[in-house]
């Protein structure tokens, strides 16, 4: 197998999240966009280590893998209070950040 | 791509139609979740997505990893998923605007950096083929993670329980109603 | 070869090199652990007692204190019993380590690393934090957080000793850090006022911007030498055996960015006298020998490190950055003390100014003379504040401002008053007191080690210390008692003519004087009046008010005379003016580097070879400077030679002769204050009174007075330019790419679209698809309208930011690596 398609099938996957991230207006779909991003990564490290011949991908990618879901408990969190807040979660009408 | 089916370079031909299968099914399912106009949907096709990486993990000969792909992320991070769109009672079915007023700068920025990256692996890996897992590979694969994670990264093994700790408190302390 | 030779050579001949041993030296790790106990204690129990666990406190204090001492013993018994024939006294350290936490290759390690340099520093940091601990029993009864301060007390001093002691950066860093937090939770004990946490939280910040430093110094210190052991360091960079200079220099610029912050060197200095919002206690402990103190101690626990990585001491070098920036310190925070009212703040600048002292001394390699003057300092510094401490509490209505709530009260509280004279005197570098043996040995050293420019800035530093601190003693003890001080003496607060005395800026004050001058020349004489019969009257009254007794209760008292005393005392244990050298006997192992004894005080000099191959690599690089040096020894002239970055030099020989410029402008700076002080804030006339209202008077003067009243606006530099000119250009830069490119994209996007829809629709399809192309023409202009409001605030367009840019960023590094 080239050793390039892993990393060009994690290219596309991460392409795919970034559109998701900048076009999606529902948090939770942005992110799942963030979770396609994070999973992408997974994929190199995983390819890099069986080029390289060594466990520090594996040993990363769980890493990753632990702190997305961190990621995803306190993202969801997030959504729902503001969801609670706001009774919406469409990121657009957030413009706390506006400078 | 005549590489698909030759086998002069080493390259075995099952796998790279595995390979290529799953891909399809992956890229097709990541388009979808982006593109969805149905939450629900899109976290199905989000299943697929991580469904495809999780099989080619075992291709990569990482099955330890794969399996901790389905348990956390198929298992787990879905049933959040689900349950953070139950929660904030999104519409089931067909939205109208699920896409940001500004959504069309993500397509340029979306090429641009696949551009980038494609151009790089490329130039980078050029005909360079991965070689076979070895049995030991794939045997020893999980006992070596175990010896990693017990040897030199035990203390970002601890960091990491720390961060989940503070994840699952903060996640608590943010939905907490009060 | 000679003496550098020493440190390596010593051990493998196996003579000179001593053995310390004993209980308490092996078991001095308990020291940090008993008050970190006795925190966790005092945070789950202390409430339940009777005392609100100060008991805890200051019993684990006093444990501390018996290992100390009991350290300090056996060190001395092994130090007198093991010196060589060239005079050093060479002592192996007692390093004990437990493996706390290893990542891959490394291991990081708790234990104790005890020399001469960390005996001193545990003795002094137990000791002065069992008399606070005692001090504030009584200092903050009643306080609603009294359990609570006394277990961050506790934790702190712990923090404070297991950095002392600690044989490893990382423990060195852990100790450091807690120090801060602890800093934080004392400084703003009183939180409840705005401005104790605003100091709090600058305390705390200021101090971070440093610790950057320590964490990239450290990472590069384990990158240059492969461990963290402060022994290995220090042997590794006194043999010379990095790879590169340069890097070293860069370790050793990290590191001492960590020691500004800490020890409130120049730029970051603004923290410490804010820091004065803690109850008095926390400020005598913190910041005269502890916390403070922090910085000069790891520049003098690592100093091979520095003297090596900046080349102190080498051929021709007038100026290093540890000598810069420790002359600039002590210079500016000495002008800022004239202009502080607070007589806390006033102790404040003058601690900054000594820590600029220290940081000079180490910076022209007078290790032993910084050294020394931390031992001394810790304590009349300790014993100012605590008597700053006991005037507020006992006669001013915890008012800390020397003008509105103080004066006159000499007579009241003898005890105080005393042992404030007798450290203001140590302070000044007054003869015979401790200050003078370490702070001229400072400036002796700057002199003789040809810093010349810091020999400069140390005698001015002198007068100008010994001149603030004529006019803080003026203002606090003598002239007429004024505000709550007036109240205790059982004056009558006598308001005419004392208008100058009320107001709170010495602007006003001075506005006041130099605007009527003829006015004044008669207030004059009846203020003088008015003076003494004051004073006659309250020796006859004589009574004291019932509530304030006469001078503070024994919990405050007895601090300030054990600590006056030592004040004194403590300096006879190195003063070069009486031939003594003993705390450098004791400690100079602790220098890491071997000493050039070139003009050796004792005369003991000896120049054996040791021939040793295992030192060839430090006596190589040492030779060049040590060369021509040997043989100027013999000649048994005072000449100096440089000895290089790879040993120090030893310290000069003391004549009064050396002495004596310093000495003349302490004195000249004691009588000049006082007329100043007579002039201005009682308006006896004498030659300084045409000086009175000077800063209202001449421009350029007053502009200066304006420019140290607001700190040389060093916040205002921090606070309003630096935060803006970081946080501002970025938002603005943020804004203009999204305004203008981002816009700019989405316009093109849509207007080509748009302009695309148009030429079919003219040019091809006008009449083929007529329908087709005006809807798909009509939807292009929508969009192209719907896309042009892209608008700030949207988390979104941040990301498509980021994203762009990284991949942008990602082309120019291909491009760029092409």
């Amino acid at each position: 197998m080239y050793a390039f398609n892993f990393l060009l099938l994690s290219a596309a996957l991460f392409s795919f999240g970034i559109y998701g991230v900048i076009a999606r207006k529902n948090a939770v779909m942005v992110l799942m966009s963030i979770e396609l991003i994070l999973n992408s990564v997974n994929l190199n490290l995983v390819a890099f280590a069986l080029m390289n011949n060594s466990i520090d991908g594996h040993v990363f990618a769980l890493f990753v893998i632990a702190i997305a879901a961190a990621e995803v408990g306190v993202g969801l969190a997030m959504v729902l209070m503001i969801y609670r807040n706001r009774r919406s979660i469409a990121l657009d009408e957030l413009s706390e950040m506006k400078g | 791509m005549t590489a698909l089916f030759a086998s002069d370079h080493g390259v075995n031909v099952a796998q790279n139609v595995g390979f290529y299968i799953i891909a399809a099914a992956m890229l097709w399912g990541a388009f979808r979740v982006v593109t969805t106009r149905n939450v629900v949907h899109a976290a199905l096709w989000l299943v697929v997505v991580l469904g495809g990486i999780a099989a080619q993990y075992i291709l990569a000969a990482a099955e330890f990893v794969a399996i901790s792909q389905v348990l956390v992320y198929i298992g787990a991070v879905m049933v959040l998923f689900l349950f953070g769109i139950m929660l904030t009672r999104a519409t089931i079915g067909e939205e109208t605007d699920v896409n940001n007023q500004g959504w069309a700068i993500g397509i340029p920025v979306g090429l641009l950096m696949f551009g980038v990256l494609a151009y790089v692996t490329l130039d980078f890996t050029e005909d360079a083929t991965l070689p076979e897992p070895t049995d030991e590979q794939i045997t020893g694969a999980t006992m070596a993670i175990s010896d990693a994670y017990l040897g030199d990264y035990l203390v970002p093994l601890i960091a990491v329980s720390f961060v989940l700790l503070a994840a699952a408190i903060g996640a608590i302390v943010l939905a907490r109603k009060d | 070869m000679s003496q550098p030779s020493m440190l390596l050579a010593a051990e493998e001949s196996g003579h000179a090199i001593g053995e310390a041993s004993g209980w308490f030296l092996e078991n001095a790790w308990l020291i940090p652990v008993i008050p970190a106990v006795a925190f966790f204690l005092i945070l789950f129990f202390g409430k339940k007692l009777p005392r609100g666990g100060s008991e805890f406190g200051l019993a684990a204090m006093l444990g501390s204190l018996v290992i100390a001492a009991g350290a300090t013993w056996q060190w001395i018994s092994s130090t007198t019993s093991h010196y060589d024939e060239a005079g050093n006294y060479e002592v192996e350290p007692v390093i004990r380590e437990i493996v706390w936490w290893q990542s891959g290759p490394y291991e990081f390690g708790l234990g104790q690393h005890i020399d001469g340099l960390a005996i001193m520093a545990l003795l002094l940091v137990a000791f002065i934090s069992t008399l606070v601990q005692l001090y504030s029993t009584e200092y903050v009864n009643g306080d609603r957080r009294y359990t609570h301060y006394f277990a961050a007390l506790t934790l702190f001093s712990s923090g404070m000793l297991a950095m002392v002691l600690a044989p490893d950066m990382v423990q060195l860093i852990l100790g450091w850090e807690i120090m801060g937090l602890c800093s934080f939770m004392l400084i703003g004990h009183w939180w409840e006022e705005q401005a104790n946490s605003k100091a709090a939280l600058k305390a705390f910040f200021t101090v971070r911007v440093g610790d950057m430093g320590l964490l990239v110094g450290t990472a590069m210190l384990l990158a240059i030498f492969g461990t963290l052991q402060i022994s290995e360091i220090n042997a590794l960079a006194a043999a010379g055996e990095f790879d590169s200079q340069n890097m070293l220099m860069w370790t050793a610029v990290a590191l001492f960015i960590a020691c500004i912050g800490k020890s409130g060197q120049f730029p970051l200095h603004t923290w410490l006298p804010d820091a004065m919002a803690g109850p008095t206690p926390v400020s005598s402990l913190l910041h005269s020998s502890t916390m403070v103190v922090a910085g000069v101690f790891l520049v003098a626990r690592i100093y091979p490190v520095f003297h090596v990585g900046l080349d102190i001491n080498a051929a021709g070098q007038s100026v290093n950055l540890i000598a810069a920036i420790g002359g600039i310190t002590l210079l500016v925070a000495a002008a800022l003390a004239f202009v502080q009212n607070d007589i806390k703040k006033v102790l404040a600048y003058s601690t900054v100014s000594q820590l600029g002292y220290m940081m000079m001394g180490l910076g022209v390699g007078a290790w032993t003379g910084a050294v020394f003057h931390i031992f001394t300092h810790a304590f009349f510094k300790c014993c100012l504040f605590l008597a700053a401490g006991s005037i507020s509490h006992t006669a001013a209505h915890h008012s800390f401002d020397m003008k509105k709530d103080m004066g006159g009260i000499w007579k009241k509280m003898p005890v105080t008053f005393g042992a404030w004279m007798v450290s203001t005197a140590a302070l000044m570098g007054i003869p015979f007191t401790a200050g003078f043996f370490s702070k001229d040995e400072i400036i002796d050293s700057a002199k003789h080690f040809e810093y010349t420019w810091f020999y400069y800035a140390g005698i001015i530093g002198a007068f100008m210390t010994a001149a603030y601190m004529t006019r803080a003693t003026y203002l606090t003890f003598f002239g007429k008692p004024r505000g709550a001080a007036a109240h205790y003496m059982g004056v009558e607060h006598d308001t005419h003519g004392e208008v100058h005395e009320h107001s709170a800026h010495p602007d006003e004050a001075e506005h006041a004087d130099g605007h009527i001058p003829d006015h004044t020349v008669d207030a004059h004489d009846d203020h003088g009046h008015d003076d003494d019969h004051a004073h006659d009257g309250h020796a006859t009254h004589g009574r004291p008010l019932p509530f304030a007794p006469f001078d503070s209760p024994w919990k405050i008292t007895a601090p300030l005379i054990i600590l006056a005393a030592l004040a004194v005392g403590a300096g006879y244990l190195n003063a070069p003016a009486l031939k003594i050298y003993w705390f450098e006997h004791q400690t100079e192992s602790s220098i890491g580097l071997p000493i050039d004894h070139g003009d050796d005080h004792g005369g003991e000099e000896t120049e054996e070879p040791h021939g040793d191959e295992e030192a060839l690599v430090v006596s190589e690089v040492a030779a060049g400077a040590n060369g021509p040096f040997a043989s100027a020894a013999e000649g048994g002239d005072h000449s100096y030679e440089p000895s290089g970055p790879y040993a120090v030099p030893a310290p000069p020989v003391f004549t009064w002769a050396n002495a004596a410029p310093g000495l003349i402008l302490v004195a000249l700076g004691i009588l000049v204050s006082w007329f100043a002080s007579l002039a201005v804030f009682a308006r006896r006339k004498n030659p300084f009174s045409p000086f009175v209202g000077l800063t209202t008077r001449s421009r350029p003067i007053g502009a200066l007075h304006s420019f140290l009243v607001n700190k040389l606006y060093l916040d205002h530099l921090y606070e309003k330019v630096i935060v803006r000119a970081v946080a501002h250009p970025i938002a603005k830069a943020a804004y203009w790419f999204n305004q203008n490119v981002i816009d700019g994209i989405v316009n093109t996007v849509g207007t080509v679209t748009r302009r695309l829809g148009g030429w079919v629709y003219r040019n091809i399809d006008q009449r083929v698809v007529d329908g087709a192309v005006n809807a798909s023409g009509t939807a292009a202009s929508e969009s192209g309208h719907a896309l042009q409001p892209v608008q700030s605030g949207k988390v979104n367009q941040y990301g498509a930011l980021l994203f762009g840019a990284a991949g942008i960023g990602a082309i120019l590094l291909i491009i760029l690596n092409g």
